[in-house]
């Protein structure tokens, strides 16, 4: 039981930040301003020279392999639905990590996204 | 006025690019891998031919730059969008696959699932209603 909560933590809250660290890279290298794929390429090739995109990719990888582990341990029906918390967790990370004005209507917004998605799994034929 | 047009207009144009280069990425890959089989042995003669058989179907190759295009959309528009924003909605993507399960692949899409859609598209609307930016932009290099 305690593995399958340090997984699931692993799963949701670690590869979540590391988006979140994606994301801090993403905004300190600035707003893409040429939208052409060539440009686009040298934008994303640029934030492997921050940290945190590094840091980023590093819980992401975590993350997936906790994820790997999980589903040997548990039934997918179990983990996917439980995956959706990371809207939660995203929210709450842009708010305090990132400083986003996370309103009412955003977390509506979210909440039912997670409604959504675990409706969606259990709703797989 | 136009500047917020403008942000909501190109965020909108990369959420919907990230929203199918996503599943048809992994549509792509799937369907290929799953036409290749998987490795006879792990003697590294047999990987190899395995990697050489891998890398020269032309539908993995089409699912890997689906996914490059995935992956530089995402990033991309996390350079202006908050974060907030954009995770949530990309839970487009299980529309999209859903759409493409029942169109190309001809599975059925079960009345829970359908629900579930709209409940994220509804989700996503309200989302899309706030504003993609809440923070001040960084000075683009």
């Amino acid at each position: 039981m305690l593995i399958e909560v340090i997984l699931l933590f692993c799963i949701v809250v670690v590869g979540t930040a590391g988006e979140l660290c994606v994301t801090r890279a993403m905004k300190i290298i600035g707003e893409a301003k040429e939208l052409h794929p060539v440009a686009l390429m040298g934008t994303v090739a640029r934030a492997f020279r921050v940290g945190w995109m590094w840091l980023g990719f590093a819980m992401m990888a975590l993350a997936y392999f906790a994820l790997l582990g999980m589903l040997a341990r548990a039934n997918v029906s179990y983990v996917i639905p439980l995956t959706s918390l990371s809207y939660v967790v995203g929210a709450l990370g842009g708010r305090w990590f990132l400083g986003e004005n996370v309103t009412h209507r955003r977390w509506i917004g979210v909440l039912l996204v997670c409604a959504g998605v675990v409706l969606v799994y259990f709703g797989k034929g | 006025m136009k500047v917020a047009a403008d942000l909501r207009f190109k965020t909108y144009l990369f959420l919907s690019m990230l929203v199918v280069f996503g599943p048809v990425g992994d549509l792509l890959m799937s369907k290929g891998m799953r036409a290749i089989g998987t490795a006879p042995s792990w003697a590294p003669a047999a990987l190899l031919h395995y990697g050489f058989r891998v890398f020269s179907s032309p539908i993995v190759w089409l699912g890997t730059l689906a996914m490059i295009g995935f992956f530089i959309s995402y990033t991309t528009v996390l350079t202006w969008a908050d974060y907030s924003y954009v995770q949530p909605a990309s839970a487009l993507t299980y529309g999209v696959v859903a759409l493409l399960g029942h169109y190309i692949l001809g599975e059925t899409v079960t009345p829970l699932r359908a629900f579930g859609i709209a409940v994220v598209c509804i989700g996503v609307m309200i989302i899309g209603n706030t504003s993609p930016r809440t923070t001040e932009p960084a000075d683009a290099h």
